[in-house]
């Protein structure tokens, strides 16, 4: 038992970098005997970059892009697994005072719904001459881009002829809302509530009403250190677990805005970090938008890697030409999400884990009991447009999109 | 001696690193280099250089646009791929542990291109590591200060000489197991808690 495990892992210095650096300072990577080092890098490209010379051994990083690794889309391409996701939600749709103005005369109310504040940007593209809309996101290969696309597209919105999106650094989009540079951006958090409270922006919707506890940051793992340090990634699955349960409990969200907001971390006020937290949003002009299920950390199986999410991004990449699909590439993106590993790391800890890897995507209305392992609730999960999404029939729901 | 035709950009915040890779690219015959060191409208600058060649430091947060743009203009067959291709494992390992990365234009033939981002590794290493020196440098100077203060502490306070003044702080730092600097620092931090008018 006494066998220490030396890991490093890279971070982006965002509000769902939360449960690495709680395991980290909260010791619970000590208790797994790991010697946790977290190392902060500015672009996803970076991450991504030393994850493939192995400079890191695991990572926190966008969803979708150890996927695109994996099919060779981003060069150099480390191979990848995905052993467990680190939360749900999370994102958020910001957009200028002036612009709001323009949707809230079309009819979008300041509750965030997805359907309403989706069909007054309609209204704002269709009355409007001139330069297009522009919106910023933060990768191409991220669930930012496909949930903003998403609710675009769904909303009757061509996200690459209608507007105009645009790829920034995470920090640099209030500023950049500010100066006219673009008119909105799909974000993680601090940048919506940064964007609100300082630079004048209004938010439209929030990922959590666009798809409801939908995936987002994962840990992305080197495939050849992670088979070759079956132990040291078992014990990080379990002392990340920990950190997910002491991430969800209300009264440490004070101490965890306290803790990223330190230099080495997020390094932003606590005040911007905590709003992400409480689900108390502030969402323009003062007012304040209560979100239940803003950002989930462990309910809902928030951890675990399901494969039909794994697909969903999938769909999405064939969807806007990113790739061609094939049954092949299908596979791939399937099997880079592993909810194998999670199962074998944290069976000893006897909590519920979900018994299938996959589930029809935006089938549960309501809180739903899952599982005959016990006391797991899943959902809901809806998307806002009511579109399911089966990971069996991948090629219909490719399909369908297509047109 | 003619290098190339190719068009370089070099995009590095750091004006003093960047300054050192121009300086590098055109020693060896590169005579279109252009420098970015202000990241504002970047996208567009790019479009109009229609550069062969990015050299970008690792740490610009910028990369991951600088990435999106390449990928986009795949569509209007402008292809530009990144420089270090999975073949060469080596020269990748070589340019992340240097902290920088590049892109070419895709179809260009990576021996015209090899030169460009070795003699940019070397460079961003020298770079690290006169920041490295200068760094320990100005350590020294701030510690040869202390220790010079702490001295004159002890000459006036106790009468001491200078030789005898550093001696004790010698004495004292061995006995304690610390170093020297770290005890000048005591000193001078007991002195100003015990005379808070006493600037010396």
């Amino acid at each position: 038992m006494t066998t220490r495990h030396a890991i490093t892992a890279g971070f982006v210095p965002l509000l769902d970098s939360a449960l690495l650096v709680v395991a980290r300072e909260k010791g619970f990577a000590e208790v797994q005997s790991i010697d946790l080092t977290l190392v902060r890098e500015r672009s996803w490209a970076s991450i991504r970059d030393r994850l493939a010379v192995r400079q890191f051994d695991v990572a926190h990083i966008l969803g979708p892009m150890p996927i695109a690794c994996n099919l060779g889309l981003s060069a150099p391409a480390p191979e990848m697994v995905v052993p467990m996701a680190l939360g749900l939600g999370g994102n958020a749709v910001t957009v200028s005072a002036a612009l709001w103005q323009a949707m809230a005369g079309e009819g979008a109310t300041a509750d965030l719904d997805a359907r309403a504040s989706g069909a007054a940007l309609r209204k704002v593209i269709d009355g409007r001459k001139g330069e297009p809309l522009r919106f910023g996101v933060v990768h191409p290969y991220s669930g930012h881009n496909y949930e903003l696309r998403y609710w675009l597209a769904a909303s009757g919105i061509d996200p690459d002829r209608d507007i105009e999106i645009v790829v920034l650094p995470p920090p640099d989009m209030g500023d950049a809302l500010a100066e006219g540079a673009i008119d909105g951006y799909c974000a993680g958090e601090p940048w919506n509530t940064f964007g609100v409270m300082k630079r004048g922006g209004h938010l439209a919707t929030v990922k959590a009403a666009i798809w409801r506890s939908s995936p987002e940051k994962v840990l992305g793992v080197n495939a050849r250190w992670g088979e070759g340090h079956p132990e040291a990634l078992a014990a990080l699955l379990v002392a990340l677990y920990e950190a997910s349960l002491w991430c969800a409990r209300p009264e440490n969200r004070e101490e965890l805005a306290q803790l990223l907001a330190k230099p080495a971390y997020v390094g932003r006020d606590a005040a911007l970090l905590l709003p992400a937290l409480s689900g108390e949003l502030p969402v323009g002009r003062g007012a304040v938008q209560n979100v239940r299920d803003f950002f989930v950390p462990n309910a809902k199986a928030a951890t675990f890697p399901w494969k039909s999410h794994a697909l969903w991004f999938y769909t999405q990449m064939v969807r806007w030409g990113q790739v061609a699909h094939t049954a092949e590439r299908q596979k791939i993106a399937a099997e880079t999400y592993r909810p194998d590993l999670y199962r074998a790391a944290l069976k000893g800890l006897g909590i519920a884990m979900p018994s299938a890897s996959s589930k029809v995507e935006g089938a549960l209305t309501v809180e739903t009991p899952v599982g005959s392992s016990g006391a797991l609730t899943l959902g809901p999960d809806g998307f806002f447009d009511g579109g399911r999404f089966d990971p069996d029939a991948v090629d219909a729901y490719i399909a369908a999109q297509m047109r | 001696m003619k290098a190339s035709g190719l068009n370089v950009l070099v995009i590095d915040e750091n004006r003093i690193r960047a300054a050192i890779i121009e300086e590098g690219l055109r020693d060896s015959g590169y005579d279109q280099v252009t420098v970015i060191d202000v990241m504002h409208g970047l996208a567009r600058r790019i479009a109009d250089l229609n550069p062969d060649v990015i050299v970008i430091d690792l740490e610009n947060p910028n990369r991951d646009m600088l990435e999106s743009i390449f990928q986009l203009s795949r569509a209007v067959k402008r292809p530009i791929a990144m420089f270090v291709d999975k073949s060469d494992e080596a020269s990748i390992e070589a340019a992340v542990e240097a902290g920088v990365s590049a892109y070419i234009v895709d179809g260009l033939k990576q021996e015209r291109v090899r030169p460009i981002l070795k003699m940019a590794i070397s460079r961003f290493n020298a770079f690290s590591r006169l920041s490295r020196e200068l760094e320990e440098t100005r350590g020294e100077l701030e510690n040869r200060k202390a220790i010079d203060r702490a001295k004159g502490l002890l000459m006036r306070s106790r009468g001491l000489s200078e030789e005898e003044a550093y001696a004790l702080l010698r004495r004292t730092a061995m006995n304690q197991n610390r170093k020297i600097v770290e005890i000048a620092q005591s000193l001078i931090t007991a002195a100003s808690l015990l005379d808070p008018g006493a600037k010396e």
